[in-house]
Parts: structure tokens; sequence; C-alpha cells
């Protein structure tokens, strides 16, 4: 059986300029930092980033870990987010005119990943009824409430982070690191896994895998 | 800090032994100091937690130290783990019975009808439950996160705010002027200075600050407000 483990270098050269990655994470927990210090060495640009906030390029918060490299590069130009929260440095590209942005609300921005990533061509839900949200989508009224549709979501490739995997991908994570981690691996034509633990196959009980290998293309440790 | 208290105390002795809250920023946590005791309040964390106990809370200077010492295979939900967090990012331990899950779960739990209670601050609200508390025009952008979605399911949504803006201005309006964050979903709203149940579009007084006369209540809120005979007063000893 082949190894899915591999360089980071090998695994990243699968990203390629103009795609749509999804980065896993909520803030800097969860998130494969060394991986994006990775990609931001690269020469690929115009990528269009989805991810639950933009926590990882945070100078201000996390001045030692934040990869803001890939802003300062340009190797971002659209972020599809829920959350910016008080990052000065996003709010500064996007009022620059440097940076496209879609606000996505959290609970929407996951089922639309679970969606991209089970094959569902979509879902209702109420989340967004009479907001901002709700402006071009269509409204059905279902059991006399109103719902918005939302599409899925779908991305070239996913860099994600877990505890540990085996060499088939099979994949652990601690605590509230695994938030949007799982979910992306099923969502991407590509997958790279950052963890922090290889192990020989059999090491993890089955019954405690949380994201099965077969969602997972690479795996990378630093 | 006095009425952020008083706010925090009143929503507190409003929960029942078992409920699963979902606290937001600001006034919202402050909620968890006021739970009274025999009361056990499960906690939930949008970012994929469910039963917070403490916070920890270390000097910035020591935070790497411990970082790499509760990491991995190191540290647990018992002692505090680099890997837990809640959703303002805090370090935080578990109860026992406590556990994890994915974002996607997180807000199955919130959509799907099985929170009791989501508490969340605001910027303003109206009479027909309307809330507005995830951006300000022409402020900095910041996103609605999980707002909209928190909103949309629970039991019961509990607005934590000061009754007015910090320039006077009135927050409890017959319509809301700001982008929302959700229609129709408030439930209970406590304020310093009362306790408001928005109920078919009225807003009724449920309690009051002691002392506090119902015209000076009428002058600090837009939205009409409908008095019952009899109005308890909120609780503001032992803050």
């Amino acid at each position: 059986m082949l190894s899915k483990v591999t360089t980071p270098q090998k695994a990243l050269s699968t990203v390629k300029t103009n795609d749509t990655i999804m980065i896993g994470g909520f803030t800097l927990w969860g998130c494969p930092l060394n991986l994006l210090q990775e990609l931001a060495k690269t020469r690929v640009r115009g990528l269009t980033a989805i991810s639950e906030d933009t926590g990882y390029a945070n100078i201000f918060f996390y001045p030692k870990k934040a990869v803001r490299f890939l802003f300062d590069n340009k190797q971002i130009s659209k972020i599809c987010v829920s959350y910016i929260g008080a990052n000065p440095l996003i709010n500064e590209l996007i009022q620059k005119g440097e940076l496209d942005y879609e606000l996505i609300p959290q609970g929407t921005l996951a089922e639309r990943i679970r969606a991209g990533g089970s094959g569902i061509g979509g879902f209702y839900t109420k989340t967004g009824v009479g907001t901002i949200v709700e402006e071009g989508k269509e409204i059905k009224v279902i059991n006399g409430q109103r719902y918005l549709l939302e599409m899925p979501l779908r991305a070239n490739s996913s860099l994600i982070k877990a505890y540990m995997a085996d060499h088939m991908g099979n994949a652990v994570f601690k605590y509230s690191a695994l938030n949007f981690n799982a979910l992306m691996a099923m969502a991407a034509d590509n997958v790279i896994l950052e963890v922090e633990k290889v192990v020989k196959n059999g090491e993890i009980n089955p019954e405690l895998v949380q994201l099965p290998g077969v969602f997972v293309d690479h795996v990378v440790s630093f | 800090m006095e009425s952020k208290k008083i706010i925090a105390k009143n929503i507190a002795l409003m929960l029942k032994d078992g409920d699963v809250v979902n606290l937001g920023v600001g006034i919202p946590t402050l909620v968890s100091q006021y739970i009274p005791e025999g009361v056990t309040v499960l906690l939930h964390g949008e970012n994929g937690c469910l039963g917070q106990n403490t916070l920890i809370s270390l000097p910035p200077e020591e935070m790497e130290a411990w970082e790499s010492q509760n990491g991995g295979g190191d540290g647990d939900w018992s002692l505090g783990h680099r890997d837990l967090i809640n959703a303002s990012c805090e370090y935080i331990t578990l109860i026992p019975g406590g556990c994890c899950f994915d974002s996607s779960v997180a807000f199955a739990m919130a959509r799907g009808g099985h929170l009791d209670a989501t508490i969340l601050g605001a910027l303003q609200v109206d009479a027909e439950g309307n809330l507005a508390n995830w951006t300000i025009p022409g402020k900095r952008l910041t996103g609605m996160g999980g707002a909209m979605d928190l909103v949309n399911g629970a039991k019961k949504v509990i607005i934590a705010m000061e009754h007015c803006s910090k320039n006077n201005e009135f927050k409890v309006l017959t319509k809301c002027s700001m982008p929302l964050t959700a229609i129709q979903c408030v439930n209970v709203i406590v304020t310093e200075l009362c306790i408001l149940e928005c109920k078919s579009g009225r807003l009724i007084v449920k309690a009051m600050a002691p002392g506090l006369k119902k015209e000076e209540l009428e002058s600090k809120t837009e939205a009409k407000l409908v008095f019952p005979d009899i109005i308890p007063e909120m609780e503001i000893s032992d803050l």
C-alpha cells in the first residue's frame, strides 16, 4: 500500500495559481500554519481562500505565528470567511481594493462545505433570512417559515491540520482543533494534511479515526 | 461596570440546571460568574466544544511555555490543552462529561433547536424582535461570525445590553436602523434598567430596577412598552 506521507514542497506543488483553496482552523487553532508558511515561499498567486476567519494573518495578536506574507505577496486575492474581526491588515487591503471578500455566516459556511464534500446540491436554512445574506438567493417557505437556498462549496485544494495521522491519512484531532478541518478535507479535489505526528498504519484504533484517510491525499509533518 | 454586572446576574438567574447555553462575547461572558450554586449550565462554544469549565489565564510571558507543555499528547481536557479553546479564543478546561465536535455539528446544535438559550449582545433591538448586532455601517468590517446562525433555532434568545448607547441613543427601538442579524428572533431583553419580554410584536416589562419610575424607563426607550399591573424588581444584590 502506497504511503501518503510526503514532503511539504511536493505536497504544495499541487497548488496552482488562481486555485480556490480551503484553509482549516478557527483563528490559529487547528490552522495549518506551517503549510501556510511554506505556501508563502512559492510563486502561486491569485488564490481564493475559504476559511472560517483570517486569524492566520493577524500580526497584531500573534506576531510570531502569523502568516501575513500570503497577503503581502498578493498570493491571496479573495477571501470567503465568516469573521475578519479586528484584523487591520485585511481591512486595509479591502479598503484599498486589493482584496476581494465574501462574508458567509459561520454555520452556513460549515454546512456549505459539508454539502460540497457530500454530494449534496444545496440546502435551505433560516440563517440570514431578512438580512443582507438573503440578497440574490432563492427563498422557499417550508412549514410556514422562510428559508434561503445555500449552495455547496468546493475547492481545488484544502490545507488542513490534525494532531496525528497514519500513512493512509486516517487522522485524529485534539479537542477544539477539529473545527473546520475534517469538513474541508471532504470538499476539495486535493487535500494536504499537516500533522504533529505520523504513526504506522494500525496504530490508530479504527473506531477513533475522526477523518478517514480516503479524504486525504498528502500527509506532511514539519 | 455596575450595570453590566446587574445584567449578567439577572440573566444567570433565568438559567436552569442542565441548560445548554451559548454565551456571546462582551456582557454575556460575565453571566457564567453569576450562575447560582447547584445549577450546572453546559456552555456551548461554536468552535466545537460543550461543557466549558474554567478559563486558563496566564501572564503573556508564561503563555509560550504553557503551550509547549500542554500540547500534542500532553495536557488534557481537565487541565487545559493548547488545542482546547472557547469561541473567544481563550484557553479553557472542560467539565467531566464535556465533549468536542466539528463546526457543522456545533451549528446543528444551534439551528436544530438543541440550545436552551443563546445569550448575546446587541447594538439595536426592536419591538418585533429584530436584532442588529454584527456591523456598524462605516466602521471597520468584522463579519458576522456565528451570530446569524446562533439566533436561529435556539429555544430562547436573550439579549444582554446596556439600555442606551454611550452617546445616550436609544437601543430599544420601534424599528432597527442598522443591518440586521436576524428577524423576529429575540425573546428576552435584559438591560440594567429592565427585563423585557418580546411577544407578538409587543415589549412587556417583566421586571424593573429598584426605584426606577415608569416614566423614566419610557423616556429612555423609543419602542412602546407594555406595563403589567405588578412588576417585580430586578435583582441587584451580591454583584
